[in-house]
């Protein structure tokens, strides 16, 4: 009998491994978790391959929900079905939860300090900053494509100026982008 | 009605409607806990938003945030798996099939058409969360600066917020 070489990593990890794996992103993610998750996925424990990881990050990105959120959904359910997709959400969401938590009660202990309070709202200056920067980095894929650029400027009214409820315009927004862009499609 | 069932339901209806990651959602979490249920003021929820981008771990970090300053731990668990849930529930059903539709052309229609939705969604985050924090000029230059360096530079997000909360804490803002 002869062994054919596996076309993917012979990837079997345990619910513990996925708890472990994905703690160690949450726990690392400052800044950003993508980075991380995709060394410790594909890198460090070859649970997927370069293009598995991409097609499985794909999926999560077009699904509502956190990216990261999902991907510890989709990658534990694939190993491990419910109990590997909670061990992978419970091991990327403990550390930082609890973290968070703590950065939030030593916020409530100093917010009347004057120093304190300042360098909160220079934090709070910047935090914004880091949004307008990425929202930038995400709108840089329409500019060129006149209907794409409408819709996306349609959506800022409707949310920022207009403050309609998402739940009332994300329907009519998602819907009408996709017949527009696809009845006018280049 | 009960708290903790009140913050399931706000968290619970914004994980459906978060097409590009929490930061789309930012404006409806704002809008739901200021000026829908009260639970605190704007500026309480930016720096709130802002103490969330110093912790490790997802971008919806503030989603715990809000949970424990409005109903302690519980509150916090309750935010952060109403929020997971639905889209988790969602992502488990669609995985399976996903792959089966690799090349079909409804994928492809479908993702075109939410691509500049999601993009909007977040630049109104940004619109929203920069009239919040930008209380004075010094806070402005902070946001403009700030802006410049996440989107010319390298350095690590982290060292330019460390950098400006510095800069607060030795007086220069605020």
């Amino acid at each position: 009998m002869s062994e054919t070489p596996p076309t993917t990593p012979a990837a079997n990890p345990t619910v513990f491994d996925l708890f472990t794996g994905f703690f160690i992103i949450g726990v690392c993610g400052f800044g950003g978790v993508l980075p991380w998750a995709r060394w410790v996925i594909v890198e460090k424990r070859k649970w997927l391959t370069p293009p598995e990881f991409t097609e499985m990050l794909g999926l999560c990105q077009f699904l509502p929900g956190g990216n990261i959120m999902n991907v510890t959904i989709a990658l534990g359910s694939r190993f491990r079905g419910i109990p590997g997709a909670l061990a992978c959400f419970l091991g990327l969401m403990t550390a930082p939860v609890a973290i968070v938590i703590g950065l939030g009660a030593v916020y409530d202990l100093y917010a009347d300090v004057a120093p304190v309070r300042r360098a909160f709202v220079a934090l709070a200056a910047a935090a914004a900053a880091l949004l307008v920067a990425s929202a930038w980095k995400i709108a840089a894929p329409l500019w060129g494509r006149p209907l794409a650029v409408g819709v996306a400027v349609c959506t800022f009214v409707a949310i920022a100026v207009l403050r309609l409820p998402l739940q009332a315009a994300m329907p009519v927004l998602a819907i009408g982008s996709t017949l527009l862009l696809w009845r006018f499609r280049t | 009605m009960n708290i903790l069932l009140e913050l399931a339901a706000v968290y619970g209806q914004l994980s459906l409607l978060a097409f590009g990651g929490a930061n789309a959602v930012i404006p409806e979490m704002q809008r739901q806990v200021v000026d829908v249920h009260h639970w605190m003021s704007a500026r309480e929820f930016a720096s709130l938003y802002a103490l969330a981008q110093a912790a490790p771990g997802p971008n919806m970090m503030v989603v715990s945030l809000v949970g424990w300053r409005v109903a302690g731990l519980w509150g916090a668990l309750v935010t952060t798996g109403a929020v997971a849930a639905p889209s988790s529930i969602l992502t488990l059903l669609v995985s399976g099939v996903w792959y089966r539709f690799k090349d079909a052309n409804w994928r492809k229609v479908l993702q075109a058409g939410l691509q500049p939705v999601s993009a909007g969604l977040i630049m109104a985050s940004a619109a929203l969360l920069v009239e919040t924090t930008v209380v004075d000029w010094t806070a402005a230059a902070v946001t403009i600066v700030a802006t410049g360096l996440f989107m010319f530079t390298k350095l690590h997000p982290m060292l330019i917020l460390a950098a400006a909360a510095a800069a607060g804490a030795i007086g220069l803002v605020g």
